[in-house]
């Protein structure tokens, strides 16, 4: 795919404003809880039509949250999702039980784990017919036909074959391709993909990655890819969001963040990335120490702790807002200019 | 007195010629219902004094249990059928049960994959490490001793001693890999064996404990084997790498020589599919198919169904390991006509 | 790059080994062939490969053995009285026959079913027999007897009545004892369980305090208290016990499969797919705890049995005959009081009980090796 410029005229596809969750920690049955998890922290960001997102960072950085949210597996605290797609508008953050089936059909997602993303005790072609099923669309016939054209799309063939197949009948590399077939099977316009590849072994992983892109390319979906792995980013999103504690950290075009990381984080982890090429020479990774969870965190910079770069300002101010440091390449710190 | 201490350790010679481990024509299966698996087929290498070696591969291809195969820890249902694992010249394979339990954790040691899985919950850590000096050197160490050389071999890795008296949960991930480290480290062993280290880890945190063990084999002189599926883990840590396909090794040598020059056409295009975040964005190729059933594998090259190089001759006979000059072993039968790397990323 | 390892073993991508589907769907477009069949074929098939599995547990088919064997007793019994048996006779609850026993009269009785003393003979058969005399006298019980014009293979009851006609007889109502059971049990242990473990929170906190508190309740002296409020029968009892163990113990066994398949990804699959509460817990969490059901439904069998024989013996169920009622009669009447002289009376319907027990346990175990792949030898 080719880096295409952030959405300017095209109203996007999906608008996310400030967009919380918070875990309660459980103090025992009959306490409220005091403490929390704010596993997503007011984030905001867009999405044009086609286009792909993706949203990477480390375990625990909220970025699954997110992505669950934006497909309504998670209930958000607080925040809207604004979701368009043709005449269809909505608030999805606030939508009603009977809205949402609806919405059922515009949005799917792909999980992490092809293992366990399927009723063992279902066919394929139960699973892949699900969606059609539960919403009532077409007859029997009708769904099979459908059922069968996807699989082929998915590059099973002959569709046939699999059709009464079982998911452990099935290898690895094509689960993940039934798990793309019932995605799309409704035609949706958006949807989350959480790490869809990375149980896959590297030679496999490839062919998923190439016939996501395709289908993005044909059907005019978007994705929000969510992966811990930057060189699979690379490949998959036109923009990158680094996630870092529930607050994105920077946002920009793939290639740009890649080549020109602004944020202390974001430089981090690109330089801890093992690069296949033994003559590589890496620059050394500045932060110390590991990830935590965000409990109750106290309103300064989230990076603080680790940050190499740590000043006054830093400590004195909020968390930084997401600013503009370069062509559609916004920087939460108050320090870019300085650092780089 | 003391039986081991951590400085002993980094004073001990090393002499990179001489070989450490010589695993020699291993052949294992698995007995299964439906038949025998040929898990490890003819593999043989060396692992010389304080080298890094990798064993990568993709899921199935024999690379793990090649490792338990080294210590001996293989499941019930599997049978050495030949083949020699020598070390400082003894043929592991001849030992008792009882003697093979005694030079475990002494002369290898194994950081097994998923740090979570290798600590029992239940007990502090310290004890746990304690355990294993406890089992080597029964009656040998006083209590005072023992606690000096699990501080020390805390400090080793990085962890501060009091983490000692911890237990288990308490630990993040990337510190529970550093206390797994720790606890191979206890016995002094020569070798270390390190399946999948990393994996299941952060980016970051991956990068510390890689970080470590490289510091740990120059400084104390040992030699480790890491297994692993990540090609860019190798890169970044091995002298020599050896790769493994559907129970095979198709191709070993000197790391920084593979990877420039990759020979087996399942290393090539193993290459060729690996994203990476520096470089230019090339086309990534996909490797069609997939690995083969080992109940039944395929006759002559066990790659000869995927490999694009393929001729009648490969699907009949099988190719040997062959040196194709500077200790760089490919097995195949057309390895001239796997095109240079450099050539086919820029593209 | 760090999280990309396959958690699966590392043979699972190359050992699928599973029957070609091929043969079952056809090559040609399946739009032609009824989606039922092609389930009727799937269901044969997976039935097929469970059996397999099944078959290969000696326990398993050692107790399906011992079930053939009850149900072909529980077969013949109608048979047999429509046929050789003549109803008079041989009626487990009304026949009645007196079998004409010799008895040697002696002065001291040593052995009750072959000696009379010398003062009872001559009161009840007249008063110039003597020691050493062999009479004939009518008698019930009666041990086994295999000659004459009515043979009794078990002996009769003190009643008179054929003890074979009344084992066989109870088979059947053991039978339908157990499966009322079993079947109450699994539909509302797999309905509560499911439930519970899906919504969660309150609804999860009632269900399974209550089931705690059913599981605290000792279920036989509960029954014997029932009991002696109102009159149970075969049915009542097995909708008991099936309540019990439905909302105890195996509701707990299940919600907690239950919950191990709730966080699986195909539930979040099916929900985003637009499907609701109900149909996530009847079409994705109940298939997966299904199997875990049946096993439970085995164990729930045994248990039933037990409980009826033991309600029977003390003589607490409304019911015509079973095996516990047998056990009772002869309790009833004294003769477990002469050790294992009046063997007949005791023997068969208590071995009944045990093996139909041990059966039912041993298919069960069976089964725990088809449903728990990690019990499976390699």
């Amino acid at each position: 795919m080719t880096v295409t410029p952030a959405p300017t005229v095209t109203k996007p596809l999906l608008e996310v404003r400030d967009l919380r969750k918070k875990f309660p920690i459980s103090r025992g049955m009959f306490r409220a809880p005091t403490e929390f998890v704010h596993a997503v922290d007011g984030i905001s960001f867009e999405i044009a039509p086609g286009e792909s997102l993706g949203l990477v960072g480390e375990s625990g950085c909220g970025k699954s949250t997110t992505g669950r949210m934006l497909v309504k597996l998670t209930e958000p605290t607080d925040g809207q999702i604004v979701f368009r797609d043709g005449d269809y508008e909505r608030d999805v953050a606030h939508v009603t039980r009977s809205e949402l089936k609806d919405f059922r059909s515009r949005v799917q997602m792909i999980f992490q784990d092809p293992y366990e993303s399927m009723n063992p005790r279902r066919t394929i072609f139960d699973t892949v017919s699900e969606p059609l099923a539960v919403q009532k669309v077409g007859t029997v016939p009708e769904r099979e036909a459908r059922v069968l054209e996807l699989l082929r799309l998915v590059g099973l063939t002959p569709p046939e074959n699999f059709l009464f197949r079982y998911p452990h009948e099935l290898s690895g590399g094509q689960r993940q391709r039934v798990a793309i077939a019932r995605a799309l099977v409704m035609n949706p316009t958006f949807v989350v993909a959480d790490e869809p590849t990375s149980m896959l072994d590297v030679s496999i992983r490839i062919s998923i990655m190439e016939l996501m892109t395709r289908l993005a390319r044909e059907l005019q979906v978007s994705y929000l890819y969510i992966t811990h792995d930057l060189a699979v980013a690379r490949y998959m999103c036109d923009r990158i969001a680094v996630m870092y504690l529930g607050k994105i950290v920077e946002i920009g075009p793939t290639e740009d963040v890649l080549a020109r990381p602004r944020h202390p984080y974001t430089k981090a982890l690109l330089s801890a990335v093992p690069v296949p090429d033994p003559s590589y020479k890496r620059t050394p990774v500045e932060i110390k120490g590991g990830i935590s969870k965000a409990i109750n965190p106290p309103p300064e910079c989230r990076f603080i702790a680790r940050c190499p770069f740590a000043a006054d300002v830093c400590r004195n101010n909020p968390h930084p807002p997401l600013e503009e440091h370069g062509p559609n390449h916004q920087v939460a710190c108050y320090r870019v200019d300085e650092i780089s | 007195m003391t039986v081991i201490s951590v400085e002993d350790m980094s004073g001990r010679s090393v002499d990179p010629r001489k070989p450490l481990l010589e695993v020699d024509d291993l052949v294992m299966h698995y007995k299964i219902k439906a038949g025998e698996v040929s898990a490890v087929d003819n593999v043989s290498f060396t692992v010389h004094q304080g080298e890094a070696v990798g064993l990568v591969g993709e899921s199935g291809c024999g690379k793990t249990s090649v490792a338990l195969s080294l210590l001996r820890l293989l499941p019930s249902n599997a049978e050495y059928i030949s083949g020699q694992i020598r070390l400082d010249g003894q043929d592991l394979l001849q030992l008792t049960d009882n003697e093979m339990r005694a030079r475990r954790w002494k002369d290898i040691a194994m950081v097994f994959q998923g740090a979570m899985n290798s600590w029992n919950p239940v007990y502090r850590v310290g004890d746990q490490i304690k355990e294993v000096l406890d089992t080597h050197f029964r009656g040998e160490m006083t209590y005072d001793e023992q606690r000096q050389h699990m501080e020390k071999l805390f400090a080793a890795v990085g962890l501060p001693a009091e983490m000692l008296d911890r237990y288990p949960h308490e630990f993040s991930g990337g510190m529970r890999q550093r206390a797994v480290i720790a606890m191979a480290l206890a016995c002094s062993p020569q070798l270390i064996i390190a399946d999948e280290p990393t994996t299941a880890l952060d980016v970051i945190v991956q990068d510390q404990i890689l970080k470590e063990l490289k510091r740990i084999q120059h400084e104390m002189g040992m030699s480790i084997i890491y297994i692993s599926h990540d090609i860019a883990v190798i890169a970044e840590v091995t002298d020599s790498m050896g790769v493994m396909y559907a129970g095979k090794l198709v191709e070993y040598g000197d790391t920084a020589d593979v990877f420039a020059r990759p020979k087996h056409p399942y290393t090539y295009l193993l290459l060729k599919s690996t994203p990476s975040i520096t470089g230019p964005r090339r086309q990534l190729a996909p490797l069609e198919g997939e690995p083969p059933n080992l109940l039944d594998p395929p006759t002559g090259c066990r790659f000869h169904p995927r490999c694009p190089f393929a001729t009648e001759k490969c699907a009949m006979e099988e190719p040997p390991l062959a040196d194709i000059g500077g200790g760089h072993r490919v097995a195949c039968w057309h390895y001239e006509q796997v095109p240079d790397l450099e050539e086919a990323l820029v593209r | 790059m760090s999280v990309g390892q396959p958690v699966k073993p590392e043979t699972d991508e190359t050992l699928h080994t599973s029957p070609s589907i091929d043969e079952l769907v056809g090559t040609g477009p399946v739009v032609a062939t009824p989606l039922w069949r092609v389930r009727l074929r799937l269901m044969r098939r997976s039935l097929g490969q469970n059996w397999a599995l099944f078959r290969e547990n000696k326990m398993g088919m050692v107790g399906l053995v011992l079930i053939a064997m009850f149900a072909l007793m529980a077969i013949s019994h109608p048979i047999l009285m429509a046929t050789v048996w003549d109803p008079a006779i041989y009626h487990p609850l009304r026949g009645h026959h007196a079998v004409v026993q010799e008895f040697t009269i002696v002065e001291e009785v040593t052995d009750e079913t072959t000696q009379i003393e010398l003062n009872e003979a001559r009161i009840r058969l007249n008063p110039f027999v003597d020691v050493g005399e062999v009479v004939r006298i009518p008698t019930q019980p009666a041990p086994p007897t295999l000659t004459g014009e009515y043979p009794h293979l078990l002996g009769t009851d003190n009643q008179g009545r054929d003890i074979l006609s009344q084992l066989l007889f109870s088979t059947r109502a053991a039978f339908f004892l157990g499966v009322v059971a079993a079947l109450t049990s699994v539909v509302i242990a797999t309905t509560v369980g499911s439930v519970a473990a899906y919504f969660g929170g309150w609804i999860d906190g009632g269900l399974m305090r209550f089931a705690d508190l059913i599981l605290l309740m000792p279920i036989l002296p509960l029954l014997i208290v029932m009991s002696a409020a109102m009159e149970i029968n075969m049915v009542m009892l097995g909708v008991i016990i099936g309540i019990l163990n439905g909302f105890g113990g195996v509701a707990i066994v299940l919600k907690s499969q239950a919950l191990s398949i709730k966080v699986k990804a195909f539930i979040d699959a099916a929900k985003v797919a637009g499907g609701g509460d109900w149909h996530v817990i009847f079409r994705h969490i109940v298939p997966n705890v299904l199997p875990l059901t049946f096993l439970y439904m085995m164990f729930g069998i045994t248990e039933a049995i037990a409980i009826e024989a033991t309600l029977s013996f003390f003589g607490l169920l409304n019911v015509e005959m079973s095996w516990g009622l047998m056990i009772h009669f002869a309790q009833a009447n004294g003769y477990l009081l002469s050790g294992t002289t009046y063997w007949w009376l005791l023997f068969p319907a208590g071995l009944a009980v045990t093996f139909m027990a041990f059966a039912f346990f041993l298919v069960g175990r069976g089964m725990d090796e088809v449903v728990n792949p990690r019990l499976r030898a390699r």
